[in-house]
């Protein structure tokens, strides 16, 4: 165990830790299933004087990230939760927090949008939001949820990227599992971690203007400026990993791969359900199946390099838990995954599995079943299918 | 002793250059507050005439920090503000004897509409901020449009009076009152102010900012194009605004409301009115209805202060 803390933590409370060992000092929070116990934690913590905290019971999600604005931008290291329909309230203001540059930490538990109303798991509001300008980071289980937290600040707060990030945790297959979580150390974490003094803040005596209105004259300068901070942050991503490689010895790349160095085809996943397709690909190759498996960590910005590994296989699959409406591959991460391909003018063809859609259970069966007709796609036993499949549905 | 115009400060923080129109009665507003926070405050201000005209990038007519963030939201944000200087002072990362007064601007449309949720949990929750909505009675930035502040017979674009609105804005009612907002909210401090009464008004803001807790000061913002009045008579029509009681110069504190300017004889609202475009297709019948709205109002005040502070219209 060499001396380190495993507590077995549900992926809400393993974020409610990592928050409090950050020092965090705004949070501004409303309640939304499955998020809720991430900031009764935070609540609790600030309650019996683990966290010396401003805690803004804000009346909406809309004012949950206004206030965390106002407070980022006077130098507070401010953090807030959210999913679902709380996330879309916000949309207005993740243009804004990432437009004015403020290093805000947002744990997203992803959930479904309405209508019908549904709280249970997949990624509509995560890929709802992903060109938002925001980085976004998906977990697949609470050791990572509690890592990238924690990395998500050292991130957020680099003075070369200086943007909010989002740490994606799945609702309820993370969010309210138990899982061992190794816990660090509260002062290395903050030597890792340590708060940065910004150059530009609310100031009576060095007063600035934030939020101005930017003309046809200068507009495109800044949204320009803002790609290019998301562009640089996939470096500093990779750089922020190494160091905490070096600090905790857990490291983290912006995607991972499992068995590609034989395999016929790939399929691209994320989050939570990493695991189940994990299971699914060794399962198949005890039948001679040969599926490797990549899962995306860093969704935004998106890990164009991906397309090294990917052009290698005429056909590769993804498997998405939302659905992109009104597209003919009907999937958001399907979509970005051809981009890669298309711009690097690889003849790749790529194959678009949606699953799991509003919490509908994910049994190893349709993991297998995508794995399985996946490799029959590749072997040209099966003809690829020229729209998305979708999975466990019932027509 | 009241304050006087000379003890108003010279020194100005919001500053000349700014694209408001001629005559805008929020710059006047605008200038003073300002002043009143010298070095030692911080605003948050809601999309809205104000803040497109004096932020033009790359240019700003602020001396003091200002924010920007949504239309809605200027409570929220100056919350988190407020919220964030109370942390960092505790924490020793900002010293704690260093004064952070923090307002919220926003115009009718941000505090009576769009902004009134995040202005109603920003009071209920107890920020020390100070809230002030400068009133110009309809959406001016966006074009003249009906706002929930906008007073009956008023001509906008969205209440163009015509066969079936003979008078335009159509509904016969008082407008919501912030007063009742105030008390609703057991905040400690409110009041409305007035270009025309200019050592009032800065005092109003002086004595808001040195009260600790949630405040709201409703400004009287007259505004040129949209009420259809020459760039010189804002503050003639701020006068005869309180000359006629259509606007009460009035102060709420410890659950105690004061009329800071008394008018012992009224004025009849016609002269208010007939100097503003913006009422000029309106007939005897309206006027007298207006004149009946402003009597309720006015009784309601005087019931409240428990005299009689606003006295009988003389003709």
């Amino acid at each position: 165990m060499n001396g380190k803390k495993i507590e077995p933590l549900s992926g809400n409370h393993s974020v409610a830790y990592a928050v409090r060992d950050l020092d965090v000092d705004v949070i501004s929070s409303y309640p939304i299933t499955p998020q809720t116990a991430i900031v009764e934690k935070l609540a609790e913590f600030i309650a019996n004087g683990e966290l010396d905290a401003e805690y803004i019971h804000v009346e909406s999600e809309h004012s949950a990230l206004s206030a965390a604005i106002g407070a980022s931008a006077s130098g507070a290291r401010v953090f807030t939760a959210t999913s679902s329909q709380g996330l879309v309230l916000m949309y207005e203001l993740l243009f804004i927090a990432s437009g004015l540059r403020m290093p805000i930490v947002m744990a997203l538990v992803a959930r479904s949008l309405s209508a019908p109303i549904n709280i249970w798991n997949d990624h509509s509001d995560l890929m709802a939001s992903n060109d938002t300008g925001w980085i976004q980071i998906v977990t697949t289980n609470n050791q990572e949820a509690y890592d990238l937290t924690i990395a998500a600040y050292k991130l957020s707060e680099r003075p070369d990227i200086s943007l909010p990030v989002m740490v994606v945790l799945d609702g309820f297959i993370q969010s309210h599992t138990i899982e061992p979580v190794e816990l660090e150390d509260r002062d290395k974490i903050r030597s890792f971690a340590p708060k940065v003094k910004r150059k530009y803040t609310l100031d009576p005596e060095k007063p600035i203007t934030i939020g101005a209105l930017g003309d046809p004259e200068w507009y495109y300068e800044f949204r320009v400026q803002l790609y290019e901070a998301l562009e640089r942050a996939y470096k500093a991503f990779a750089e922020v990993a190494e160091e905490f490689r070096s600090y905790f010895g857990r490291y983290y790349e912006p995607y991972q791969t499992y068995y590609v160095d034989d395999s016929d085809t790939l399929l691209i996943v994320l989050g939570a359900h990493t695991g189940t397709f994990l299971k699914a690909v060794r399962a198949a190759r005890d039948e001679g199946i040969k599926v490797g498996l990549m899962t995306i960590r860093l969704l935004r910005p998106f890990p164009h390099e991906i397309h090294k590994i990917l052009s290698q296989y005429s056909y590769v699959g993804v498997a998405d838990k939302a659905i992109y409406m009104g597209t003919p591959s009907g999937s958001y991460l399907a979509s970005d995954v051809m981009t890669s391909l298309n711009i690097e003018g690889s003849s790749t063809r790529v194959i678009s599995y949606i699953y799991g859609i509003g919490g509908r259970v994910v049994k190893l069966e349709d993991a297998l079943y995508i794995v399985r007709n996946l490799w029959r796609i590749s072997k040209r036993i099966e003809e690829p299918p020229k729209k998305p499949v979708f999975v466990g549905v019932r027509w | 002793m009241p304050i006087r115009i000379w003890d108003i400060p010279r020194q100005e923080y919001f500053y000349s250059g700014h694209r408001l129109c001629p005559g805008c009665g929020a710059g006047i507003i605008m200038r003073h507050l300002a002043k009143a926070l010298g070095g030692r405050g911080i605003i948050s201000h809601a999309t809205g005439c104000v803040e497109v005209s004096t932020t033009y990038y790359p240019e700003s007519s602020w001396g003091v920090p200002w924010i920007h963030v949504a239309f809605e939201n200027a409570a929220a944000v100056a919350s988190g503000i407020e919220a964030a200087y109370k942390v960092l002072k505790r924490k020793g990362i900002v010293d704690s004897e260093k004064e952070v007064r923090v307002v919220a601007v926003a115009g009718d449309g941000g505090t009576f509409d769009i902004g009134f949720q995040a202005l109603s949990g920003m009071l209920e929750r107890g920020h020390d901020v100070l809230y002030l909505v400068y009133d110009n009675e309809a959406y001016m930035n966006t074009g003249i449009q009906r706002s929930g502040s906008t007073p009956f017979g008023a001509w906008t674009t969205t209440t163009p009076p015509g066969k079936n609105w003979p008078y335009g804005e159509w509904r016969y009612k008082i407008r919501k009152d912030l007063l009742l907002v105030a008390m609703a909210h057991n905040i400690p401090y409110y009041a409305t102010i007035n270009p025309a009464y200019i050592t009032d008004l800065y005092e109003k803001i002086l004595k808001a900012l040195s009260i600790r807790g949630p405040k709201l000061i409703h400004a009287f913002s007259p505004c040129t194009p949209g009420w259809r009045i020459n760039d010189d008579d804002t503050i003639r029509v701020s006068r005869l605004a309180v000359q006629t009681g259509v606007w009460i110069n009035l102060e709420y504190e410890n659950g105690v409301v004061r009329v800071t300017t008394p008018v012992p004889r009224r004025k009849p609202v016609e002269e208010y009115l007939m100097i503003q475009g913006r009422f000029r297709h309106l007939d005897r019948k309206a006027i007298e209805l207006i004149q009946k709205q402003v009597d309720e109002y006015v009784e309601r005040i005087n019931r409240l202060v428990g005299r009689e502070v606003i006295g009988p219209v003389e003709r």
